[in-house]
């Protein structure tokens, strides 16, 4: 057991700086930073579906591409490191029709009704997932019956953008559990147990990890998922509220979502040293003994 | 790892399967020393496809235990190829080709006949003897129309047909029946690396070696590495596998690579729609392959390397499987090669149906076991490609050369051809051709001379259109005939020689038809990872099909533009090859061949 505070490690030697231009803008950027670090520090909002901090980059998505001067295609910021001398443009006619396209692509072929982020990306690109489907409504979807085989989460793959982010927080990036994973090929392609098994058959631990990294709650907590289905679901009313888990001593920051009075989801702050936002099942899902109150009985 | 399963256990029959290959289970390795097994999921996963004809939960539960792999990314894998089915199917299974060579020799109707007599493709319960599937391209385009059987048991076995009529399917559905191994046509104005298709017995290292045979080796030897890349690099050598690259600056990269090992991997996955080269050099000339294997290893200092076959080429399999024991019992591959202290031997790995395998870091993860999806790069290969080291990856017909480069040197190459295509290459003709087959001719040659040499035009058809360098090609007009077949003038010309592909349509084809199957094939053939290509080959395809129905002409105006913009963001946001060239048929058409402009103009 570790007591009195944490050593840190010794400070690192400050990092060579690589000279880039972004969209005119000279700018020196710690070697080893990526595009996307580059354009944080330098105010260029970027848009993400498949990067977490604290996952992997699979560069999958494709919505972050920006132009390279001297490279044939598009790069994707979120994976690509800079190089002395690169120029870079995140705004030209190419960078928006890729990023436009990528979002009418999902938009037309998954809900994103729970995913705010891909919405605010749609409406900023001017993205028209209609117009696929105008003339006799032939796009084809991933739509399909939500999964509800347990009783703490929810998995509806009609809202799945396919941004590996589950599979890699259930596996080597946080859980190291591997019970979900990429089936299929192409448009068929899907995240899915061994043989689509029920969770409650799977090698899932119910961490909730994977509902954590969710970006558009395609994996959903069963208390959000049925008050939304009532119409119930109100964030405006819900409150956040941070704690620490109680049950052991890795001493996790909790943040409880409270509405009405109930716990209606526990996350975990991403930037939190110790959690990085993962949790497990006690943590994630254990919250009951707190909220027993004489009329639950 | 501590990995959880499922209570499904594997049948008697799938354990031996298993075990065939990895041993038995109770000498097996556990833990670290099972993961380091992860490369040989694939060729456990054939293992059961062969012996049992499908892959239970039970099977890949005692896979997942031997390979110490989590079940769901063994499904994931098991998944991810045509050839293999996670669901009980007939240990018969007939895969018919309906791509496009296929359908100009009329695979449409020879579906159709299936269809009324054994029922729908892949619609016949399990219980069934056989069952029947469409596949895209057999890469036996110059014997269209092609199909393929597999029956699975412990006498299992892979044969090619074709060509292939009604009844030869029907037979190949309700008995045994024989591929006959015609030797394939092959002609051309220069024989070099076809010398000797058809001439020499392709069993046998003796006969091998009467006709030159690792006499290149030998020399290299005498060169030593350095010199061979500078003699390759003189030559001025282009890859054949699509993408032009140098071959001598990337063996140079491999060779100077500081980290260690090395690896050499041969491309041998061919499965670009049109294409054929490669099987024919595997098939009659394999120790010429198994040769150059060796040169290019001594050269970048590998110990290991791979030829990665496509799983639908069994043939090519079986030869160069056999060429690569007989080179080891000759002491042409092993532990001291020719006596020269050199150490270097050969896996031979099957694909299992899956087009984006060719594409090389798709082609790396195959062989490690994982999911054949492409790595972003950089890193590049010669940086960090198989396992993560240094690789030298080549195609089939650019290896070929190297041991005609070292024989005559890589200046008196580089006056083959032109001076920025070096070199005989072969073209796959097929189509609306009198003698489809296997052609070679000097970088230079022009599309029409070559097209004579193969006959002509068919009977008394008129030429449409030439599809040059397969699906990731380009259509050109009966006007091109003239062009040289050069890396720079294909570019001009706003086409590509890609790997080789030279098919010809006549008027009697529906073009629109042919787009609309080559788009089938690219949203089939997506390795779904990236969302350009995942759904930008589905909405192409769907546009193409609103253009086929009767829609509004503002409807149909906006679907063409429509086209152009979906082409616009794969080939610009997609991550590999697969999707950046997904368009470019179609593009074509448009430019080269006016298609769908009066629709455009409405
Ligand atoms: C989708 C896709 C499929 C490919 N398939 C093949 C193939 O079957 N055989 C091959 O040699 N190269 C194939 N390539 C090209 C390889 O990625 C790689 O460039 C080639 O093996 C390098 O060999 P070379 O330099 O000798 O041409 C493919 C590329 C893509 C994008
Ligand atoms: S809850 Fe945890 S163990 Fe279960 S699938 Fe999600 S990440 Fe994996
Ligand atoms: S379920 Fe969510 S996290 Fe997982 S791939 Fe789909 S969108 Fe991404
Ligand atoms: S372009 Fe297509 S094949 Fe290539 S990585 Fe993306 S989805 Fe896969
Ligand atoms: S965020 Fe960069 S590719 Fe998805
Ligand atoms: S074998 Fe049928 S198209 Fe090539």
């Amino acid at each position: 057991m570790i007591r009195g505070p944490i050593p840190q490690a010794p400070a690192q030697p400050p990092k060579a700086q690589v000279e880039i231009t972004i969209d005119g803008t000279a700018a020196r950027i710690p070697e080893g930073s990526t595009i996307l670090d580059a354009c944080k520090s330098l105010g260029v909002e970027t848009p993400t579906l498949c990067f977490l901090q604290s996952l992997t980059p699979v560069n999958a998505c494709r919505v972050c591409v920006v132009e390279l001067e001297g490279s044939r295609v598009l790069v994707p910021a979120c994976a690509r490191r800079v190089e002395p001398g690169m120029v870079i443009h995140t705004d030209s006619e190419r960078v928006r029709h890729s990023r436009k396209m990528v979002l009418e692509f999902l938009a037309s072929s998954v809900d994103l009704s729970t995913a705010p982020d891909a919405q605010r990306f749609c409406e900023r690109y001017g993205a028209d997932p209609a117009r696929y489907a105008e003339s006799d409504g032939s796009a084809a979807t991933v739509e399909q019956p939500v999964k509800i085989d347990n009783q703490l989460y929810v998995r509806d793959y009609s809202k799945c953008i396919l941004c590996y982010k589950c599979v890699e927080a259930c596996g080597v990036d946080a859980q190291n559990t591997f019970a979900i994973a990429v089936a299929g090929r192409g448009f068929e392609a899907h995240i899915s147990t061994e043989y689509d098994v029920p969770l409650p058959d799977s090698a899932c631990v119910y961490c909730g990890n994977c509902i954590g990294v969710c970006p558009t709650g395609a994996l959903m907590f069963s208390s959000e998922h049925e008050l939304r289905a009532r119409g119930q679901w109100n964030e405006a009313e819900q409150t956040a509220t941070e704690t620490i888990c109680s049950y052991c001593g890795v001493g996790c920051t909790l943040t409880l979502h409270v509405q009405d009075n109930s716990i209606v989801k526990v996350t975990s702050p991403i930037e939190n040293d110790v959690t990085s936002g993962h949790l497990c099942v006690k943590g994630r899902f254990g919250f009951s003994y707190v909220q027993n109150r004489p009329d639950d009985v | 790892m501590d990995l959880h399963y499922t209570a499904d256990v594997a049948t008697d029959d799938e354990r031996a399967a298993v075990d065939g290959l990895l041993g038995p289970a109770r000498n097996g390795v556990s833990g670290a020393a099972a993961r380091r097994q992860r490369h040989l999921l694939l060729p456990v996963l054939h293992a059961l496809a062969d012996r049992i004809g499908w892959i239970s939960a039970g099977a890949l539960n005692y896979v997942s235990r031997r390979l110490d792999v989590a079940p769901a990314e063994a499904y994931g894998v098991a998944t991810f190829y045509a050839l293999f089915s996670t669901t009980p199917r007939p240990p018969r299974v007939l895969h018919v080709c309906d791509d496009i060579a296929c359908i100009d020799a009329g695979a449409q109707a020879l579906c159709s006949a299936l269809a009324s007599t054994f029922g729908p493709a892949g619609e016949s319960g399990p219980d069934a003897a056989a069952t029947w599937l469409r596949t895209p391209c057999l890469g036996l385009c110059d014997r269209a129309p092609a199909a393929l059987l597999a029956t699975a048991g412990a006498q299992h076995a892979m044969v090619q047909l074709a060509p292939v009529d009604a009844e030869d399917l029907a037979r190949a559905m309700t008995g045994t029946s024989n591929g006959a191994g015609a030797v394939p046509r092959i002609g051309g104005s220069e024989l070099r690396l076809l010398r000797r298709v058809g001439k020499v017995d392709p069993e046998s290292i003796d006969a091998y070696r009467a006709h030159d045979g690792y006499s290149a080796l030998r020399e290299a030897f005498e060169l030593g590495p350095g010199r061979i890349i500078a003699e390759i690099t003189a030559s001025k050598l282009l890859g054949r596998g699509g993408a032009a690259f140098p071959t001598g600056r990337k063996m140079d990269a491999v060779a100077r690579a500081p980290e260690r090992p090395h690896y050499l991997i041969c491309n041998a996955d061919e499965s670009e729609p049109g294409t054929f080269k490669d099987r024919i050099l595997m098939e009659y000339d394999p120790y010429a392959i198994v040769e150059a294997m060796t040169i290019a290893a001594y050269a970048v200092g590998c110990e290991r390397g791979f030829i990665y076959i496509r799983g639908e080429y069994p043939l090519a399999a079986h030869r160069i499987g056999h060429a690569v024991a007989q080179a080891r019992r000759h002491g042409f591959l092993g532990n001291d090669i020719m006596s020269r202290g050199f150490r270097f031997d050969i896996e031979v790995r099957r694909g299992a149906g899956a087009y984006i395998c060719g594409e090389e870091t798709a082609l790396f993860n195959s062989i490690e076991g994982k999911r054949g999806e492409p790595r972003s790069k950089p890193p590049f290969p010669v940086q960090a490609g198989l396992f993560g080291k240094p690789t030298q990856i080549n195609n089939v017909e650019t290896l070929a050369n190297i041991p005609l480069i070292l024989l005559e040197g890589g200046a008196a190459y580089a006056r083959i051809g032109t001076p920025d295509s070096t070199g005989t290459r072969l073209f796959c003709l097929s189509g609306a051709i009198a003698h489809p087959g296997l052609y070679e001719v000097p970088h230079g040659t022009t599309l029409g001379a070559l097209i004579e040499m193969a006959g002509g035009v068919r009977g008394q058809e008129r030429l449409q259109a030439i599809l040059l360098g397969g699906a990731a090609g380009a259509f050109v007009p009966p006007g091109a005939l003239t062009m040289p077949l050069t890396f720079e003038d294909a570019r001009a010309a706003g086409a590509t020689l890609g790997s080789g592909v030279v098919m010809l349509f006549s008027e009697r084809v529906d073009l629109p038809a042919i787009l609309r199957r080559i788009a089938q094939f690219f949203r089939d053939e997506s390795c779904g990872q990236c969302v350009p290509c995942r759904v930008g080959t589905v909405r192409q395809e769907e546009a193409l099909h609103r253009l086929a129905s009767d829609g509004t002409s503002a409807g149909r105006k906006g679907d063409v533009l429509l086209l152009d913009e979906i082409g616009r963001a794969m080939r610009d946001a997609s991550i590999c090859g697969l999707g950046q060239t997904a368009a470019n048929v179609i593009d074509s058409a448009r430019k080269n061949l006016d298609l769908f402009t009066s629709e455009a103009q409405q």
